[in-house]
């Protein structure tokens, strides 16, 4: 029983920020086509920065949540000023040849920015500080308020991210852009100004999952391609570009983790949902909840 | 395109051969070894070339094949005591038949979904090794046996061998008419099937061309080595190395990934002092090759050419 409650407690924090990551990765695909791998990477330099910030700047674990973040959202628009565009309008690679060399590119950021990270901030994992002090109990098991926190945070931002896709007009543009870039030109915006939000936007979403990753399971450079890999598994399962979608499976996926975590061992904690995406791959490809 | 049997494309590849052969009388056994592994990752390199430059998939778990042929060598011979070069066959046949399992439906799929079904093949058979350790040696590794040849120079020589024969073979095929339909699919898979070519066919051939020497090479870098772990055979970060070999190299051109791989495994030697780093810097190379000479080495070669 027990151990059922720390399942759980666990599993709904782990799927609210595998969520969160998973979300800001799907809108990118879905509205400039990137599949970016320098994903965790992005989530985990936005977690070191604040670790560093809180921790050797003494600056205080919200402010320098805030530094880490927005390193993420600066690093976003490197990649995306820098690699993306230059490889969108470059005239030397063919037209159907451009996502191979986009997808590439990405991986190659990712590899840079390991090393990078690597050699600023060393490779074994942190912790970022507890926002909040204190645990309450559920039956017999200790709950800290951060860990509850770090969930209730995440759901907010998933929250707001919905309310603004579906009840702003940019965010009603944003959904436009991924549906189909061209009836939104003709109807008079700027796409190239959607993009630039847009990029923003998800450098904004994976900071903030990964400051909350870091601050419940810890981040290190070394766990970025494996962050990757988990929310190219999440978006997957859920269908590309689907973001109802891909919420649910960051929870199928988040509770098949920590059920192996717990029950079987730690380390083999991506295993089941590896193997899950091989077989809904076969059996489904156009994920779980796409549609054709 | 032209094809001139006495290019001077043909003189430099040549020189490049002989003063290879002559290598092993000017320099030291370090550099050959650190020529050795090049010319190892070259083959890896080369053999993702035929799927990456021809038919435009990108396969993000080439270390998936070489691993089956790295570790099914190495435990044939380790389990089974089987000598070198039945373990070396079985290893390579362990690669094909992973390869055609892998590859028969995953290249059914579109999009980005076949990329992604062998990153989780490679990530799957990276864990694989780590919960069977028992069998496999684990993260440490697997000690085989039987060695290739203990003599640096020997060894030099094999991957030598190894990688004039793959290159010449690959070669063959890319230019053969099996090439140029592989060609046509990745350029308009739509229009290639409608002429009447099996499009799905043809991707498995070359995904099975591919197994074949990637799994060969892998299980001959296992009796180079000594030794098969994840770190050498299986992990991503081979595989990035093979991609930014293609890359800087030049894809679509099988004899580019050689001089590519020959480029990062010296790059990453002389920056070995810079630590972590290296990695970066080697990124950051293969990335201003992609955004400015997409076409790598070779393709700066051909462009002089043409503007000649």
């Amino acid at each position: 029983m027990n151990l059922l409650i720390e399942i759980i407690v666990d599993a709904f924090v782990v799927g609210a920020i595998y969520a969160l990551g998973a979300a800001g990765f799907t809108i990118i695909f879905g509205v400039s086509g990137v599949l970016n791998l320098a994903h965790g990477s992005i989530m985990v330099a936005g977690a070191l920065v604040a670790w560093y910030c809180a921790v050797h700047l003494g600056i205080g674990i919200y402010l320098g949540a805030l530094v880490g973040v927005a390193a993420s959202v600066v690093t976003t628009y490197l990649l995306y000023w820098l690699v993306i565009t230059p490889l969108n309008r470059t005239r030397s690679v063919d037209e159907e040849e451009r996502p191979v060399f986009i997808l590439t590119a990405t991986l190659l950021v990712a590899i840079l920015m390991q090393g990078v990270l690597n050699y600023l901030f060393g490779s074994s994992p942190v912790s970022t500080p507890t926002l909040v002090t204190g645990v309450f109990h559920i039956g017999q098991v200790t709950v800290p308020y951060s860990q509850l926190l770090i969930g209730i945070i995440a759901w907010l931002v998933i929250g707001a991210l919905w309310l603004f896709i579906h009840h702003t007009r940019l965010g009603k543009a944003t959904l436009a852009a991924s549906m189909s870039p061209t009836g939104l030109a003709i109807v008079g915006y700027d796409i190239g100004r959607i993009h630039t939000m847009v990029w923003g936007l998800y450098g904004l979403l994976a900071g903030i999952a990964g400051v909350l990753l870091a601050s419940f399971l810890g981040a290190s450079a070394e766990i970025a391609v494996g962050l990757t890999a988990n929310a190219f598994i999440i978006v997957v399962l859920g269908g590309l570009g689907n973001v109802a979608g891909s919420l649910a499976s960051a929870y199928i996926v988040g509770t098949l983790g920590t059920l192996t975590a717990y029950l079987l061992s730690p380390s083999i904690r991506e295993l089941p949902a590896l193997l899950l995406l091989v077989l809904i791959l076969y059996v489904r490809p156009q994920g779980l909840f796409g549609r054709h | 395109m032209k094809r001139e049997f006495f290019s001077w494309q043909a003189a430099v590849l040549f020189a490049c051969l002989v003063l290879a052969i002559a290598a092993p009388y000017m320099f030291s056994g370090y550099i050959l070894g650190v020529m050795t592994m090049a010319f190892y990752l070259g083959v890896y390199a080369m053999a993702w070339d035929l799927l990456f430059g021809y038919v435009g998939e990108v396969n993000f778990g080439p270390t998936f094949l070489v691993g089956l042929g790295a570790y099914g060598a190495g435990m044939s011979n380790t389990l089974l005591s089987l000598s070198l070069w039945p373990s070396i066959g079985i290893g390579t046949a362990a690669a094909l038949v992973g390869g055609m399992l892998l590859g028969g439906p995953a290249l059914r799929l579109r999009g980005p979904y076949f990329g992604l079904v062998t990153l989780a093949a490679v990530l799957l058979l990276d864990k694989l090794i780590v919960v069977f350790a028992g069998y496999t040696g684990g993260e440490i590794g697997l000690t085989v046996m039987s060695f290739l040849t203990i003599s640096s120079t020997g060894n030099y020589y094999y991957a030598l061998g190894f990688v004039v024969l793959s290159a010449i073979v690959l070669r063959i095929v890319a230019r053969s008419s099996i090439g140029l339909i592989l060609e046509a699919s990745g350029q308009d898979s739509v229009a290639t099937e409608a002429l009447g070519f099996n499009v799905t066919k043809f991707k498995l051939l070359a995904f099975a061309i591919s197994a074949l020497f990637s799994g060969f090479a892998g299980a001959l870098t296992v009796f180079y080595l000594g030794t098969a772990s994840p770190g050498t055979v299986v992990a991503v970060f081979v595989t990035i190395q093979i991609i930014i070999s293609t890359i800087v190299g030049g894809r679509r051109s099988i004899i580019g990934p050689i001089f590519g791989a020959i480029f990062l495994i010296g790059a990453g030697e002389l920056l070995r002092p810079i630590g972590q780093l290296s990695n970066a810097v080697v990124a950051v190379v293969a990335l201003v090759v992609l955004l400015f000479a997409p076409a790598g080495l070779v393709g700066v070669f051909r462009r002089q050419r043409t503007s000649d």
